[in-house]
């Protein structure tokens, strides 16, 4: 068998990420303690440079190499620059807060490159193979991540159970997988959607392998009622890693559903999308209603997530073109809104304490309006509240719900937002209208993180006032 | 009944045997060696499938690498079974709820209705020569050659998580320092401390 090394080209950006993670590894090795600034240097070259990559070796055309595993598709172009950009902003808005806390080790630079390495090859998998594989990169990473301070109880005990259901996760995925192969014959996507018509099985073995996939991709995902994990650790992991999760993981889940369902299984979509209807009115309501009950801003957000969530399954199971492009369009922006909302909460935490309770929000514009402004877009973006782009992301996928003639789940998702909507203002309005409980000084803060958050607040009002471009973005990688 | 069909459920019945004593002993060490049982059973149900390379790494690694290694762990730690199986007999009502679901729905799908010889006619044995290793070997390194690489990844990065989650320095660790060792001189281990000797009293009478 000839092998091309321009073959190689499409998957030029995992190469080169897989190589900088290695070369982190080991340069780290050789630096003092108050040298880890280059391991941090370098992570973040590795993922601009590998978003960059990602453009040049994109393009509108298809290619589909090493015997039908990896796909290259203008959808994996877009979901790994974003990918490695949420990324990148994700390591920033971390740095000081790592440092404050004895955390700054290159080994944490290393698992998070290794674990956008998972994510890239999650979104261009073509095999339900390399699909189980990135997941499992992915996974593996996060597990380490969320147990990263040794000497916090419960972020031992979140990865703990983070690891434990999501090895019952993937078992329930894998168990999915092999049902479909001995259904089809085939773990390619392409080879398994031809397989489903031309199969002289019954349907039977197809649904029951369909069941196990959904499970294991809900319980990645946290739709309800596979959600008992977010909360838990959302609240125990450091909070730069509960962004991490928050953020960047979710297009990669978001890509596991569209390449498994979709393109592998769309031809079961009557099946799937009953479904999806269930998960995603359960994850619209418990999320909403529980997150109001909360009162530490990391579990409320984890709740959030899990509201979010119920919103992109909607426009997944619509099962339309406006669907997944509106679904694509709410992952992404959401993805932009976790980073900002997370990176409010560390920015406000300083060295031995922890901004994760509402309380410390309070009066918050005395001490910081610029904060506040920004947490303010942030949540009212979260709740849907226009012009931010939280707004459309909604609009969208209640748009392309409706178009397909289920206008009640359209109403049950407007009327869950508005009961959302009250936690998101609560905050805006401790924010604007109580009286600081903390007067300690804020922590000062980088001009780099600053100008992060700042770009990350204004873009949500930026998006919100000129959706147009990255919903033709969104269009184009679907089309 | 053929001989092979007659080994199948020999096998098999061992199996199930040895799986259910898994989770139902008292004692983690006697639940560790019946896993080992089970290895091997479902490594002689793999050699009447014709794997035989993959019944025979399931032997290498598992039993000989992964038991064993697990069982070191389970004879260091002080596990309290005490307290693990607390829940145990309030749960089991619901677990075998489960199981008899699971199993009623497994049969229905797998089973003979949809999977059996009059659905799927068995694959004609292979002649005495074919050599399962090199099949394996040819396509694991050309078709899937990025799964390979990627799995590969995950190892790695499963033991830069171990290392970076029990190396770390504390109080309490004892550790070597060689250089310190071998540099170290007589002079700074033997003192020889110089005393006056003592005179010898003298004893008035």
């Amino acid at each position: 068998m000839q092998f091309e090394m321009s073959s190689l080209i499409p998957v030029l950006p995992e190469v080169f990420l897989l190589t900088m993670a290695c070369v982190v590894l080991v340069v780290d090795l050789f630096l003092k303690d108050e040298q880890r600034i280059v391991s941090y240097a370098l992570a973040q070259i590795a993922l601009l440079l590998a978003a960059g990559l990602t453009v040049a070796v994109g393009s509108a055309e298809t290619q589909i190499i090493f015997d039908n595993h990896v796909i290259r598709d203008p959808m994996s172009d877009l979901l790994k620059t974003t990918i490695c950009l949420v990324s990148a902003g994700a390591f920033l808005y971390a740095k000081d807060y790592l440092r404050d806390r004895d955390l700054f080790k290159g080994e944490y630079y290393a698992l998070g490159l290794f674990a956008v390495l998972g994510m890239m090859v999650m979104v261009s998998a073509n095999s339900f193979l390399t699909i189980y594989l990135g997941l499992e990169l992915l996974s593996l990473s996060l597990y380490a991540m969320v147990a990263f301070n040794r000497d916090s109880k419960a972020g031992s005990e979140a990865a703990m159970k983070y690891f434990v259901l999501g090895a019952i996760a993937s078992g329930m995925l894998l168990y999915g997988i092999s049902m479909i192969y001995g259904a089809t014959g085939s773990i390619v996507f392409q080879e398994v959607a031809n397989g489903i018509p031309n199969t002289d099985m019954n349907d039977m073995v197809l649904v029951f392998g369909l069941v196990f996939v959904v499970i294991g991709l809900s319980f990645k995902l946290g739709a309800v009622p596979f959600h008992m994990w977010v909360p838990d650790v959302y609240h125990g992991a450091p909070t730069s890693v509960t962004m991490f999760i928050g953020s960047a993981p979710k297009l990669a889940a978001f890509a596991l559903a569209m390449r498994m369902l979709v393109d592998g299984l769309g031809a079961l979509h009557a099946d799937w999308q009953q479904m999806l209807v269930i998960m995603s009115v359960l994850s619209l309501a418990t999320g909403n209603v529980i997150a109001i009950a909360q009162t530490n801003i990391k579990r409320m957000l984890a709740y959030s997530t899990i509201s979010h969530v119920g919103f992109i399954l909607l426009g997944i199971l619509a099962g339309t073109q406006e669907g997944y492009t509106a679904a694509m369009f709410y992952t992404i922006v959401y993805s932009i809104m976790a980073l900002g909302g997370f990176g409010i909460v560390i920015m406000l935490s300083r060295r031995g304490f922890e901004a994760d309770q509402l309380d410390d929000y309070k009066g918050l514009h005395d001490r910081s309006p610029w904060y506040a402004a920004m947490m303010m877009l942030l949540m009212f973006s979260m709740a849907g509240v226009p012009p931010t782009v939280g707004f459309f992301a909604k609009l969208f996928v209640l748009d392309a719900v409706i178009r397909v003639d289920m206008v009640w789940i359209a109403l049950f998702g407007v009327f869950f937002s508005i009961i959302g909507a009250f936690y998101y203002i609560r905050i805006v309005k401790i924010m604007y209208f109580d009286k600081p409980v903390d007067d300690a000084p804020l922590a000062p803060v980088g001009m780099d993180t600053q100008v992060l958050l700042t770009v990350n607040g204004l873009s949500m009002l930026g998006l919100g006032l000129f959706p147009a471009g990255l919903l033709t973005l969104c269009s184009a990688a679907l089309s | 009944m053929t001989f092979e069909k007659f080994l199948f459920y020999v096998f098999a019945a061992v199996l199930v045997f040895a799986a259910t004593m898994v989770i139902t002993r008292r004692n983690p060490v006697h639940s560790a060696l019946f896993l080992v049982l089970a290895f091997f059973s479902s490594a002689g149900i793999w050699l009447l499938a014709e794997a035989e390379f993959l019944a025979i790494v399931l032997v290498l690694v598992y039993v000989g690498a992964v038991m064993v290694l697990f069982l070191f762990v389970v004879m260091m730690l002080d596990v309290d079974v005490a307290t693990m199986r607390a829940g145990f007999m309030r749960n089991l009502p619901v677990g075998l709820l489960i199981l008899f679901v699971l199993v009623l729905e497994m049969f229905i799908v797998v089973g003979p209705g949809i999977f059996g010889l009059d659905m799927i006619p068995a694959p004609a044995p292979q002649p005495a020569d074919y050599n399962n290793t090199a099949v394996l070997g040819s396509v694991l390194y050309t078709v899937y050659m990025y799964p390979f690489e990627i799995a590969a990844v995950i190892l790695l990065v499963a033991i830069v998580a171990a290392i970076g989650l029990t190396m770390r320095k504390r109080p309490e660790t004892k550790s070597q320092n060689q250089s310190a060792q071998v540099q170290v001189r007589s002079e700074d281990r033997v003192r020889v401390v110089k005393m006056a000797s003592e005179q010898k009293m003298e004893i008035k009478r």
